[in-house]
Protein backbone atom coordinates (compact mmCIF):
# COMPACT_ATOMS: atom_id res chain seq x y z
CA UNK A 1 0.00 0.00 0.00
CA UNK A 2 1.12 3.54 -0.78
CA UNK A 3 -0.31 6.42 1.16
CA UNK A 4 -1.37 9.63 -0.58
CA UNK A 5 -2.47 12.56 1.56
CA UNK A 6 -5.48 14.58 0.39
CA UNK A 7 -3.40 17.77 0.60
CA UNK A 8 -1.42 16.53 -2.38
CA UNK A 9 -4.64 15.99 -4.34
CA UNK A 10 -5.91 19.47 -3.42
CA UNK A 11 -2.65 21.16 -4.44
CA UNK A 12 -2.46 19.37 -7.79
CA UNK A 13 -6.12 19.87 -8.74
CA UNK A 14 -5.83 23.57 -7.89
CA UNK A 15 -2.74 24.01 -10.05
CA UNK A 16 -4.24 21.98 -12.89
CA UNK A 17 -7.43 24.09 -13.01
CA UNK A 18 -5.30 27.21 -13.41
CA UNK A 19 -2.89 25.61 -15.88
CA UNK A 20 -5.62 24.14 -18.10
CA UNK A 21 -7.37 27.51 -18.39
CA UNK A 22 -4.26 29.44 -19.43
CA UNK A 23 -2.20 27.00 -21.49
CA UNK A 24 -3.46 24.60 -24.14
CA UNK A 25 -1.68 21.27 -24.44
CA UNK A 26 0.91 20.99 -27.23
CA UNK A 27 -1.24 18.73 -29.42
CA UNK A 28 -4.06 21.31 -29.66
CA UNK A 29 -1.60 24.13 -30.28
CA UNK A 30 0.07 22.09 -33.04
CA UNK A 31 -3.29 21.34 -34.69
CA UNK A 32 -4.20 25.05 -34.68
CA UNK A 33 -0.83 25.95 -36.15
CA UNK A 34 -1.31 23.38 -38.91
CA UNK A 35 -4.81 24.74 -39.67
CA UNK A 36 -3.41 28.27 -39.95
CA UNK A 37 -1.36 27.12 -42.93
CA UNK A 38 -4.04 25.06 -44.68
CA UNK A 39 -7.11 27.31 -44.21
CA UNK A 40 -8.52 28.46 -47.56
CA UNK A 41 -10.68 31.41 -46.47
CA UNK A 42 -8.88 34.75 -45.86
CA UNK A 43 -11.32 35.60 -43.03
CA UNK A 44 -10.89 32.07 -41.66
CA UNK A 45 -7.12 32.52 -41.69
CA UNK A 46 -7.48 35.86 -39.91
CA UNK A 47 -9.61 34.23 -37.20
CA UNK A 48 -7.09 31.40 -36.74
CA UNK A 49 -4.32 34.00 -36.43
CA UNK A 50 -6.36 35.72 -33.73
CA UNK A 51 -6.79 32.42 -31.89
CA UNK A 52 -3.03 31.86 -31.86
CA UNK A 53 -2.47 35.44 -30.71
CA UNK A 54 -5.11 34.87 -28.02
CA UNK A 55 -3.14 31.86 -26.75
CA UNK A 56 0.03 33.93 -26.51
CA UNK A 57 -1.72 36.71 -24.57
CA UNK A 58 -3.38 34.17 -22.26
CA UNK A 59 -0.05 32.60 -21.30
CA UNK A 60 1.99 35.80 -21.12
CA UNK A 61 -0.51 37.91 -19.18
CA UNK A 62 -2.27 35.11 -17.28
CA UNK A 63 -5.72 35.89 -18.71
CA UNK A 64 -7.89 32.78 -19.22
CA UNK A 65 -7.92 31.61 -22.86
CA UNK A 66 -11.73 31.84 -22.79
CA UNK A 67 -13.94 33.67 -20.29
CA UNK A 68 -15.98 30.47 -19.94
CA UNK A 69 -13.50 28.66 -17.74
CA UNK A 70 -15.95 25.79 -17.67
CA UNK A 71 -17.44 23.34 -15.26
CA UNK A 72 -14.52 21.29 -13.91
CA UNK A 73 -14.65 17.72 -15.17
CA UNK A 74 -12.14 15.54 -13.32
CA UNK A 75 -11.16 11.98 -14.19
CA UNK A 76 -9.42 10.03 -11.44
CA UNK A 77 -7.71 6.73 -12.10
CA UNK A 78 -6.93 5.44 -8.63
CA UNK A 79 -4.49 2.56 -8.24
CA UNK A 80 -6.03 -0.11 -6.02
CA UNK A 81 -2.88 -0.13 -3.91
CA UNK A 82 -3.33 3.51 -2.94
CA UNK A 83 -4.57 4.44 0.50
CA UNK A 84 -5.94 7.99 0.76
CA UNK A 85 -5.49 9.68 4.12
CA UNK A 86 -6.53 12.98 5.62
CA UNK A 87 -10.12 13.06 4.37
CA UNK A 88 -12.43 12.10 1.55
CA UNK A 89 -11.02 12.02 -1.98
CA UNK A 90 -14.13 13.67 -3.44
CA UNK A 91 -13.91 16.51 -0.91
CA UNK A 92 -10.24 16.96 -1.80
CA UNK A 93 -11.00 17.28 -5.52
CA UNK A 94 -13.72 19.84 -4.85
CA UNK A 95 -11.42 21.78 -2.52
CA UNK A 96 -8.78 21.85 -5.27
CA UNK A 97 -11.35 23.17 -7.74
CA UNK A 98 -12.54 25.78 -5.21
CA UNK A 99 -9.00 27.05 -4.58
CA UNK A 100 -8.07 26.97 -8.26
CA UNK A 101 -11.11 28.95 -9.41
CA UNK A 102 -11.07 31.48 -6.56
CA UNK A 103 -7.31 32.10 -6.37
CA UNK A 104 -6.73 31.73 -10.13
CA UNK A 105 -9.21 34.48 -11.15
CA UNK A 106 -11.30 31.94 -13.08
CA UNK A 107 -15.00 32.49 -13.77
CA UNK A 108 -17.48 30.82 -11.45
CA UNK A 109 -20.07 29.34 -13.77
CA UNK A 110 -21.79 26.70 -11.63
CA UNK A 111 -25.32 27.10 -10.24
CA UNK A 112 -26.59 25.18 -7.21
CA UNK A 113 -29.69 23.78 -8.83
CA UNK A 114 -30.86 23.51 -12.45
CA UNK A 115 -34.07 25.40 -11.60
CA UNK A 116 -33.06 27.63 -8.69
CA UNK A 117 -30.06 29.03 -10.52
CA UNK A 118 -28.04 30.47 -7.68
CA UNK A 119 -24.28 30.61 -8.31
CA UNK A 120 -22.17 28.53 -5.91
CA UNK A 121 -19.49 31.27 -6.19
CA UNK A 122 -16.54 28.86 -6.20
CA UNK A 123 -17.31 26.73 -9.29
CA UNK A 124 -17.95 23.61 -7.19
CA UNK A 125 -19.04 20.92 -7.34
CA UNK A 126 -16.84 19.36 -9.99
CA UNK A 127 -18.11 16.48 -12.11
CA UNK A 128 -15.87 13.60 -11.01
CA UNK A 129 -15.44 10.23 -12.71
CA UNK A 130 -13.56 7.49 -10.82
CA UNK A 131 -11.86 4.44 -12.19
CA UNK A 132 -10.06 1.84 -10.09
CA UNK A 133 -6.91 0.62 -11.85
CA UNK A 134 -3.85 -1.51 -11.10
CA UNK A 135 -0.84 -0.02 -9.30
CA UNK A 136 -0.11 2.51 -6.57
CA UNK A 137 -0.50 5.81 -8.42
CA UNK A 138 -3.31 8.33 -8.85
CA UNK A 139 -3.72 9.74 -12.36
CA UNK A 140 -5.67 12.97 -12.44
CA UNK A 141 -7.11 14.56 -15.59
CA UNK A 142 -8.67 18.00 -15.21
CA UNK A 143 -10.77 19.00 -18.22
CA UNK A 144 -12.72 22.26 -17.69
CA UNK A 145 -15.67 22.18 -20.13
CA UNK A 146 -17.26 25.27 -21.60
CA UNK A 147 -20.96 25.14 -22.36
CA UNK A 148 -21.14 26.85 -25.76
CA UNK A 149 -20.01 23.56 -27.22
CA UNK A 150 -21.38 21.32 -24.46
CA UNK A 151 -24.89 22.52 -25.35
CA UNK A 152 -24.43 21.27 -28.91
CA UNK A 153 -23.55 17.70 -27.86
CA UNK A 154 -25.88 14.79 -28.65
CA UNK A 155 -26.71 11.17 -27.85
CA UNK A 156 -28.33 8.95 -30.52
CA UNK A 157 -29.67 5.49 -29.66
CA UNK A 158 -29.32 3.94 -33.13
CA UNK A 159 -30.41 0.51 -34.26
CA UNK A 160 -27.83 -2.18 -35.11
CA UNK A 161 -29.17 -2.08 -38.69
CA UNK A 162 -28.09 1.58 -38.96
CA UNK A 163 -24.48 0.37 -38.90
CA UNK A 164 -21.42 2.45 -39.56
CA UNK A 165 -23.26 4.62 -42.10
CA UNK A 166 -25.85 5.55 -39.48
CA UNK A 167 -23.11 6.43 -37.00
CA UNK A 168 -21.34 8.66 -39.52
CA UNK A 169 -24.60 10.46 -40.35
CA UNK A 170 -25.31 11.02 -36.64
CA UNK A 171 -21.88 12.58 -36.13
CA UNK A 172 -22.16 14.82 -39.20
CA UNK A 173 -25.65 15.92 -38.12
CA UNK A 174 -24.39 16.91 -34.67
CA UNK A 175 -21.46 18.88 -36.13
CA UNK A 176 -23.59 20.69 -38.72
CA UNK A 177 -26.24 21.57 -36.14
CA UNK A 178 -23.52 22.90 -33.84
CA UNK A 179 -22.10 25.14 -36.58
CA UNK A 180 -20.99 28.56 -35.33
CA UNK A 181 -22.44 28.05 -31.83
CA UNK A 182 -19.68 25.65 -30.78
CA UNK A 183 -16.80 28.04 -31.59
CA UNK A 184 -15.22 26.12 -34.46
CA UNK A 185 -12.65 24.83 -35.24
CA UNK A 186 -13.97 22.20 -32.88
CA UNK A 187 -12.76 18.90 -31.50
CA UNK A 188 -15.31 16.10 -31.86
CA UNK A 189 -15.31 13.47 -29.12
CA UNK A 190 -17.27 10.34 -30.00
CA UNK A 191 -18.32 7.33 -27.92
CA UNK A 192 -19.82 4.33 -29.72
CA UNK A 193 -21.29 1.29 -27.97
CA UNK A 194 -21.85 0.47 -24.31
CA UNK A 195 -25.07 1.84 -22.81
CA UNK A 196 -26.75 5.25 -22.81
CA UNK A 197 -24.42 6.70 -20.15
CA UNK A 198 -21.33 4.74 -21.15
CA UNK A 199 -21.24 6.19 -24.66
CA UNK A 200 -21.59 9.72 -23.28
CA UNK A 201 -18.73 9.15 -20.85
CA UNK A 202 -16.55 7.69 -23.63
CA UNK A 203 -17.25 10.75 -25.78
CA UNK A 204 -16.08 13.01 -22.96
CA UNK A 205 -12.97 10.87 -22.40
CA UNK A 206 -12.23 10.97 -26.12
CA UNK A 207 -11.86 14.77 -25.84
CA UNK A 208 -9.01 14.33 -23.37
CA UNK A 209 -7.01 12.15 -25.75
CA UNK A 210 -4.15 13.92 -27.58
CA UNK A 211 -5.38 14.97 -31.01
CA UNK A 212 -2.52 13.22 -32.82
CA UNK A 213 -3.30 9.81 -31.31
CA UNK A 214 -5.79 7.78 -33.33
CA UNK A 215 -7.79 4.68 -32.44
CA UNK A 216 -5.88 1.38 -32.36
CA UNK A 217 -8.73 -0.31 -34.24
CA UNK A 218 -8.04 0.09 -38.00
CA UNK A 219 -11.66 0.63 -39.13
CA UNK A 220 -12.33 3.09 -36.31
CA UNK A 221 -9.15 5.00 -37.17
CA UNK A 222 -10.22 5.09 -40.81
CA UNK A 223 -13.73 6.23 -39.92
CA UNK A 224 -12.32 9.08 -37.79
CA UNK A 225 -10.08 10.28 -40.61
CA UNK A 226 -12.88 10.08 -43.16
CA UNK A 227 -15.24 12.01 -40.88
CA UNK A 228 -12.66 14.74 -40.27
CA UNK A 229 -12.26 15.18 -44.01
CA UNK A 230 -16.03 15.35 -44.53
CA UNK A 231 -16.52 17.79 -41.65
CA UNK A 232 -13.87 20.06 -43.10
CA UNK A 233 -15.71 20.04 -46.43
CA UNK A 234 -18.89 21.31 -44.74
CA UNK A 235 -17.81 24.94 -45.26
CA UNK A 236 -18.58 25.98 -41.65
CA UNK A 237 -14.99 27.14 -41.05
CA UNK A 238 -13.32 29.09 -38.21
CA UNK A 239 -15.92 30.96 -36.16
CA UNK A 240 -18.60 29.48 -38.45
CA UNK A 241 -17.80 32.26 -40.91
CA UNK A 242 -16.84 29.99 -43.77
CA UNK A 243 -13.69 28.02 -44.50
CA UNK A 244 -11.93 24.69 -44.68
CA UNK A 245 -11.12 24.27 -40.97
CA UNK A 246 -14.25 23.21 -39.10
CA UNK A 247 -12.72 20.52 -36.87
CA UNK A 248 -9.19 19.84 -35.66
CA UNK A 249 -9.81 16.16 -34.86
CA UNK A 250 -12.44 13.45 -34.49
CA UNK A 251 -11.49 11.29 -31.50
CA UNK A 252 -13.48 8.06 -31.25
CA UNK A 253 -13.73 5.52 -28.41
CA UNK A 254 -15.68 2.26 -28.67
CA UNK A 255 -16.94 -0.39 -26.23
CA UNK A 256 -18.90 -3.68 -26.44
CA UNK A 257 -22.66 -3.16 -26.54
CA UNK A 258 -26.00 -5.01 -26.38
CA UNK A 259 -27.37 -7.18 -29.23
CA UNK A 260 -30.26 -4.73 -29.61
CA UNK A 261 -28.39 -1.44 -29.62
CA UNK A 262 -25.94 0.96 -31.22
CA UNK A 263 -25.56 3.97 -28.89
CA UNK A 264 -23.57 6.95 -30.20
CA UNK A 265 -22.62 10.06 -28.24
CA UNK A 266 -21.04 13.14 -29.74
CA UNK A 267 -19.43 15.50 -27.26
CA UNK A 268 -18.41 18.65 -29.04
CA UNK A 269 -15.63 20.87 -27.76
CA UNK A 270 -14.48 24.22 -29.08
CA UNK A 271 -10.85 24.85 -30.06
CA UNK A 272 -10.18 25.60 -26.38
CA UNK A 273 -9.92 21.85 -25.77
CA UNK A 274 -8.53 21.95 -22.24
CA UNK A 275 -7.07 18.95 -20.53
CA UNK A 276 -4.26 18.72 -18.05
CA UNK A 277 -2.91 15.37 -16.83
CA UNK A 278 -0.72 14.50 -13.85
CA UNK A 279 0.22 11.28 -12.10
CA UNK A 280 1.02 11.31 -8.42
CA UNK B 1 -14.20 45.53 -45.80
CA UNK B 2 -12.60 47.03 -42.66
CA UNK B 3 -14.48 49.88 -41.00
CA UNK B 4 -13.86 51.99 -37.89
CA UNK B 5 -17.04 53.06 -36.11
CA UNK B 6 -17.86 55.03 -32.99
CA UNK B 7 -20.65 53.66 -30.79
CA UNK B 8 -23.41 54.19 -29.97
CA UNK B 9 -24.56 54.83 -33.51
CA UNK B 10 -27.98 55.47 -35.06
CA UNK B 11 -30.09 53.68 -37.64
CA UNK B 12 -28.53 55.62 -40.53
CA UNK B 13 -25.10 54.20 -39.73
CA UNK B 14 -26.53 50.72 -39.15
CA UNK B 15 -28.00 50.76 -42.64
CA UNK B 16 -24.53 51.27 -44.14
CA UNK B 17 -23.14 48.07 -42.60
CA UNK B 18 -23.17 44.91 -44.64
CA UNK B 19 -22.93 41.25 -43.76
CA UNK B 20 -19.22 40.33 -43.89
CA UNK B 21 -17.86 43.78 -42.93
CA UNK B 22 -14.99 43.64 -40.44
CA UNK B 23 -15.59 46.47 -37.99
CA UNK B 24 -13.54 48.04 -35.18
CA UNK B 25 -15.87 49.55 -32.59
CA UNK B 26 -14.94 52.38 -30.20
CA UNK B 27 -17.18 53.77 -27.47
CA UNK B 28 -19.65 52.53 -24.85
CA UNK B 29 -21.35 49.14 -24.76
CA UNK B 30 -23.27 47.16 -22.14
CA UNK B 31 -22.86 43.53 -21.20
CA UNK B 32 -25.86 41.31 -20.57
CA UNK B 33 -26.35 37.57 -20.88
CA UNK B 34 -28.98 35.01 -19.82
CA UNK B 35 -29.89 36.09 -16.29
CA UNK B 36 -29.66 39.84 -16.99
CA UNK B 37 -31.90 39.48 -20.06
CA UNK B 38 -34.44 37.51 -18.08
CA UNK B 39 -34.50 40.21 -15.41
CA UNK B 40 -34.76 43.07 -17.91
CA UNK B 41 -37.61 41.27 -19.66
CA UNK B 42 -39.48 40.74 -16.40
CA UNK B 43 -38.90 44.38 -15.45
CA UNK B 44 -40.51 45.49 -18.71
CA UNK B 45 -43.43 43.11 -18.22
CA UNK B 46 -44.06 44.68 -14.82
CA UNK B 47 -43.94 48.16 -16.34
CA UNK B 48 -40.53 49.01 -14.86
CA UNK B 49 -37.56 50.85 -16.39
CA UNK B 50 -34.43 49.28 -17.86
CA UNK B 51 -31.17 50.01 -16.01
CA UNK B 52 -29.66 51.86 -19.02
CA UNK B 53 -30.90 53.83 -22.02
CA UNK B 54 -31.81 51.21 -24.61
CA UNK B 55 -32.06 53.74 -27.49
CA UNK B 56 -29.22 52.95 -29.95
CA UNK B 57 -27.58 50.78 -27.29
CA UNK B 58 -24.95 48.14 -28.02
CA UNK B 59 -25.36 44.96 -25.96
CA UNK B 60 -22.47 42.53 -25.78
CA UNK B 61 -23.50 39.00 -24.76
CA UNK B 62 -20.61 38.40 -22.40
CA UNK B 63 -19.83 37.37 -18.82
CA UNK B 64 -16.15 38.01 -18.02
CA UNK B 65 -13.75 36.13 -15.81
CA UNK B 66 -12.62 38.17 -12.76
CA UNK B 67 -10.07 40.94 -13.37
CA UNK B 68 -6.62 40.62 -11.88
CA UNK B 69 -5.43 43.63 -9.88
CA UNK B 70 -4.79 46.71 -11.99
CA UNK B 71 -6.72 45.45 -14.99
CA UNK B 72 -10.17 46.58 -16.16
CA UNK B 73 -11.49 43.08 -16.83
CA UNK B 74 -10.55 39.41 -17.17
CA UNK B 75 -11.11 37.22 -20.21
CA UNK B 76 -14.01 38.72 -22.18
CA UNK B 77 -15.19 36.80 -25.25
CA UNK B 78 -18.75 36.37 -26.54
CA UNK B 79 -21.26 33.80 -25.35
CA UNK B 80 -23.79 31.95 -27.56
CA UNK B 81 -26.42 34.45 -28.69
CA UNK B 82 -29.32 32.06 -29.31
CA UNK B 83 -30.04 31.86 -25.59
CA UNK B 84 -31.04 35.54 -25.77
CA UNK B 85 -33.37 35.00 -28.76
CA UNK B 86 -36.46 34.93 -26.55
CA UNK B 87 -35.74 38.46 -25.29
CA UNK B 88 -33.93 40.16 -28.18
CA UNK B 89 -36.93 41.20 -30.38
CA UNK B 90 -38.51 43.13 -27.49
CA UNK B 91 -35.29 45.05 -26.85
CA UNK B 92 -34.74 45.73 -30.55
CA UNK B 93 -38.28 47.10 -30.83
CA UNK B 94 -37.44 49.46 -27.96
CA UNK B 95 -34.48 50.84 -29.89
CA UNK B 96 -31.48 48.62 -29.20
CA UNK B 97 -29.22 49.04 -32.22
CA UNK B 98 -26.55 46.37 -31.91
CA UNK B 99 -26.11 42.85 -30.54
CA UNK B 100 -22.65 41.29 -30.26
CA UNK B 101 -22.30 37.57 -29.58
CA UNK B 102 -21.64 34.39 -31.48
CA UNK B 103 -23.73 31.76 -33.22
CA UNK B 104 -27.06 31.43 -34.99
CA UNK B 105 -30.17 33.54 -34.34
CA UNK B 106 -33.84 32.70 -34.56
CA UNK B 107 -35.95 33.90 -37.48
CA UNK B 108 -37.85 36.23 -35.11
CA UNK B 109 -34.59 37.97 -34.22
CA UNK B 110 -33.66 38.40 -37.86
CA UNK B 111 -37.10 39.88 -38.53
CA UNK B 112 -36.66 42.32 -35.64
CA UNK B 113 -33.23 43.33 -37.00
CA UNK B 114 -34.74 44.15 -40.40
CA UNK B 115 -37.83 45.84 -38.90
CA UNK B 116 -35.71 48.17 -36.77
CA UNK B 117 -32.58 48.70 -38.84
CA UNK B 118 -30.33 46.94 -36.33
CA UNK B 119 -27.14 44.86 -36.67
CA UNK B 120 -25.92 41.54 -35.27
CA UNK B 121 -22.16 41.23 -34.93
CA UNK B 122 -20.07 38.20 -34.05
CA UNK B 123 -16.91 38.54 -32.01
CA UNK B 124 -14.44 35.67 -32.25
CA UNK B 125 -15.53 32.93 -29.85
CA UNK B 126 -12.81 31.61 -27.60
CA UNK B 127 -10.59 34.65 -27.99
CA UNK B 128 -11.43 36.19 -24.60
CA UNK B 129 -7.85 37.12 -23.68
CA UNK B 130 -7.32 38.94 -26.99
CA UNK B 131 -10.70 40.73 -26.84
CA UNK B 132 -10.03 41.89 -23.26
CA UNK B 133 -7.23 44.04 -24.66
CA UNK B 134 -9.81 46.22 -26.47
CA UNK B 135 -11.67 46.97 -23.23
CA UNK B 136 -10.43 50.10 -21.50
CA UNK B 137 -12.79 50.17 -18.54
CA UNK B 138 -15.58 48.15 -17.00
CA UNK B 139 -18.12 49.08 -14.34
CA UNK B 140 -21.04 47.11 -12.95
CA UNK B 141 -24.13 49.32 -13.32
CA UNK B 142 -26.93 46.88 -12.40
CA UNK B 143 -27.78 43.44 -11.02
CA UNK B 144 -24.55 43.16 -9.05
CA UNK B 145 -25.91 40.05 -7.32
CA UNK B 146 -25.67 38.16 -10.63
CA UNK B 147 -21.87 38.07 -10.44
CA UNK B 148 -20.40 37.51 -13.90
CA UNK B 149 -23.92 37.97 -15.32
CA UNK B 150 -24.32 41.51 -13.93
CA UNK B 151 -24.80 44.38 -16.38
CA UNK B 152 -21.51 46.19 -17.02
CA UNK B 153 -20.80 49.42 -18.86
CA UNK B 154 -17.70 48.92 -20.99
CA UNK B 155 -15.55 51.50 -22.72
CA UNK B 156 -13.94 49.82 -25.70
CA UNK B 157 -11.34 50.90 -28.24
CA UNK B 158 -11.10 49.24 -31.65
CA UNK B 159 -13.07 46.20 -30.52
CA UNK B 160 -13.02 43.77 -33.48
CA UNK B 161 -16.36 42.38 -34.67
CA UNK B 162 -17.80 40.97 -37.89
CA UNK B 163 -21.24 41.87 -39.26
CA UNK B 164 -23.18 38.58 -39.44
CA UNK B 165 -26.78 39.76 -39.95
CA UNK B 166 -27.16 43.19 -41.51
CA UNK B 167 -30.22 45.46 -41.59
CA UNK B 168 -31.41 43.83 -44.82
CA UNK B 169 -31.39 40.40 -43.21
CA UNK B 170 -28.34 39.02 -45.04
CA UNK B 171 -26.74 36.33 -42.90
CA UNK B 172 -23.01 35.62 -43.19
CA UNK B 173 -23.35 32.23 -41.43
CA UNK B 174 -25.56 31.08 -44.29
CA UNK B 175 -23.74 32.68 -47.24
CA UNK B 176 -20.12 32.04 -46.18
CA UNK B 177 -20.67 28.33 -45.63
CA UNK B 178 -21.85 27.95 -49.22
CA UNK B 179 -18.68 29.62 -50.48
CA UNK B 180 -16.49 26.93 -48.94
CA UNK B 181 -18.73 23.89 -49.04
CA UNK B 182 -17.34 20.97 -51.09
CA UNK B 183 -19.53 18.08 -52.09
Amino acid sequence: MRTVHVDEIIKNVKEMCIEANHFLSEDVDAALSCAQKSEKSPLGKQILNQLRENLEIAGDDMIPICQDTGMAVVFLEVGQEVHVEGGLLTDAVNEGVRQGYVEGFLRKSVVKDPFIRENTKDNTPAVIHYDIVAGDKVKITVAPKGFGSENMSRVFMLKPADGMQGVKEAILTAVKDAGPNACPPMVVGVGIGGTFEKCALMAKQALTRPLNIRSQIPYVKEMGEELLEQINKSGIGPGGLGGSTTALAVNINTYPTHIAGLPVAINICCHVNRHCVREI
Amino acid sequence: MDKYITIPFDKETALTLQSGDYVYLTGTMYTARDAAHKRMYETLEQGGELPFDIKDAVIYYMGPSPAREGRPIGSAGPTTSSRMDKYAPTLLDLGQRVMIGKGKRAEAVKDAIVRNGAVYFAAVGGAGALLSKSIISSEVIAYDDLGTEAIRRLEVKNFPAIVVIDSEGNNLYETAINDYKED
